[in-house]
């Protein structure tokens, strides 16, 4: 485990370096890390952020040092509390079963999946198996980012793996379900983007009506189910 | 009561201090790109720091006021009038029903906050008043302002009033704020950088380039970020970088060598190598940064960073407890 700063009011916490060999394993260690360090209630700790390998901490410099004392032992005191917190007795592990996978509808319909074709070319597949390959797979919530309620899941079956368009779009819808390398993930509101898009939800991924005001959350585990453009408009009414 | 906004100019946005909780979904922690003259400037006009403000980008603005409130701004070199009336940065100014303020310039410098007694009064978006304007929520309806729109004040504080009483002659304080508080447009401004996470995958000439180089603003710069021109920096290795976090004042590199230096709308993750890191107090110099201006960079190191925060929330401390003693 590792700890750097990131500028004077924040660092991160890296528990590994990489996560593709092992999503599920890395994702555990991230979320118990989280855990650790919200229990931890460290003074000064005004955020958390976990993404992939690492949680970032985004505290008040000028908190910490009221708490420690000294300005110059900023970064050795929160190094400190986090080791503290770390070594405290673990976490008792609720024996629940794992929560059910969410579903995620798609229409994979041509008028939405822009690069459908160009994936399956890609792959040397065709457009119908690409669909039933993406909607037939079990993914992870790794990391949520881009842009707000942005769902970065891991689990795409290799034969899926595209790389990003070189130039990428300037608009892309909301709901949009694309492919980028090795994940996929779902454009919660229109934004440019890289990503080759497969098809489209009718769900909204990010509301701030809501708490949390993601529908995704990391961690979750997530399912795509095809549905037919009728579907679509039901669903999206 | 209300503020008309008579005249909108380029970017005028609703801001207050961000929002705090939301970076693990995703969401730009935004608010005032400068968060210690929007604390300064509500400081001075009576309200609560956390108060929602103005932040503005460029002149050629003009609001309107319903009733009597105590203003004040920080940010750039503008000219700030009501009527002939010229209000300086940094102080508390009385404005009266039906007075209309107008901004102009910046002849240096980019962005401006003002603060109005009571505070703007929209509702809080995911605990914030700030406007999110990638995302579209927060603000007034996730949006810049535009002409015609009328945003509400909400109640004026007793300090305010009090403030009001002590300035019903003479308008303007004699009272303000130390002048590189509230006055941060720099000729040439030189912004201090601790290194960063990804500091080791830049050789010693890259470091020596960033530190001792003019970079000049592009203007394709925005509340975002501002993209620098000048020597292009390029790692030593091509190692795909896991995403992990950025931050306001990160300088991140992307493939084609020119920096980035991320401010408050910047996105919560990233996977370009992060540099150095513009330490939070010459944040304030960096929202200044208007497209074409140089900036260069000065390395410190993280405890001196630390030390100067500290120091200057002495100061300001202090600047609170010699405010609240004016009082009629």
């Amino acid at each position: 485990m590792e700890i750097t700063s990131v500028g004077d009011s924040a660092l991160i916490v890296r528990v590994r370096d990489r996560f593709e060999d092992a999503p599920e394993e890395t994702l555990k260690e991230v979320l118990n890390l989280l855990r650790r360090l919200e229990d931890a209630q460290v003074p000064g700790i005004i955020e958390l952020a976990p993404a992939y390998t690492t949680v970032a901490v985004f505290f008040d410099p000028v908190r910490v040092i009221n708490s420690a004392g000294e300005p110059d032992r900023v970064m050795e005191s929160l190094r400190q509390k986090i080791h503290e917190a770390l070594a405290r007795g673990k976490r008792k592990q609720s024996k629940q079963a794992a929560a059910p996978a969410i579903e995620i509808p798609v229409c994979y319909d041509p008028e939405f999946a822009l690069d459908l074709d160009h994936v399956a070319d890609h792959a040397g597949i065709s457009p119908n198996e690409v669909v039933a390959l993406h909607s037939r797979a079990h993914y992870l919530v790794n990391c949520l980012g881009f842009t707000p309620g942005f769902p970065y899941l891991t689990g795409l079956p290799k034969k899926l793996t595209t790389p990003r368009r070189a130039t990428p779009r300037k608009e892309i819808l909301a709901g949009s379900v694309a492919i980028g390398g090795t994940q996929t993930g779902i454009y919660p509101q229109v934004s440019p983007g890289g990503w080759n898009v497969i098809g489209r939800t009718p769900l909204r991924l990010f509301d701030v009506q809501k708490d949390p005001p993601v529908l995704l959350r990391l961690g979750n585990r997530v399912r795509f189910r095809a549905i037919t453009r009728e579907e679509f408009e039901a669903l999206k009414s | 009561m209300s503020l008309i906004v008579a005249r909108a100019g380029f970017q005028t946005t609703i801001q207050d201090l961000g929002r705090i909780g939301f970076r693990q979904f995703g969401v730009s922690s935004g608010g005032a790109l400068d968060l210690h003259a929007l604390r300064i400037a509500n400081l001075l006009a009576g309200n609560d720091e956390s108060a929602a403000g103005l932040e503005f980008t460029q002149g050629n603005i003009r609001f309107r006021f319903g009733d009597e409130r105590v203003i004040s701004w920080c940010g750039g070199d503008y000219d700030v009038c009501v009527g002939s009336r010229s209000i300086p940065l940094g102080h508390s100014a009385l404005v009266l029903g039906e007075d209309e303020l107008s901004v102009s310039g910046p002849r240096q410098g980019w962005r401006g906050w003002l603060a109005v007694s009571g505070g703007i009064v929209v509702p809080p978006v995911l605990g914030s008043r700030s406007t999110d304007l990638r995302a579209n929520f927060g603000g007034l309806d996730g949006r810049t302002l535009r002409d015609g729109d009328e945003l509400l004040l909400g109640k004026q504080s007793d300090f305010a009033r009090s403030l009001i009483d002590l300035l019903n002659e003479r308008r303007v304080s004699s009272w303000s704020s130390p002048a590189e508080w509230s006055s941060t447009a720099k000729t040439k401004p030189i912004l201090r950088i601790v290194r960063g996470c990804d500091w080791d995958r830049f050789n010693a000439s890259m470091h020596h380039a960033l530190t001792s180089e003019t970079f000049s603003v592009s203007p394709d710069s925005d509340r975002m970020g501002v993209r620098l021109n000048g020597p292009e920096l390029h790692r030593n290795d091509d190692a795909d970088l896991v995403s992990e976090a950025v931050a306001p004042g990160t300088v991140q590199v992307p493939p084609g060598g020119r920096p980035i230096l991320l401010l408050g709308d910047c996105q919560t993750i990233g996977g370009y190598p992060r540099i150095a890191h513009v330490i939070t107090i010459d944040l304030s110099i960096a929202a200044q940064l208007r497209p074409g201006d140089t900036v260069r960079f000065q390395e410190i190191s993280l405890p001196e960073g630390h030390r100067l925060l500290f120091e200057r929330e002495q100061e300001l401390e202090r600047f609170r407890i010699g405010l609240s003693l004016r009082k009629k």
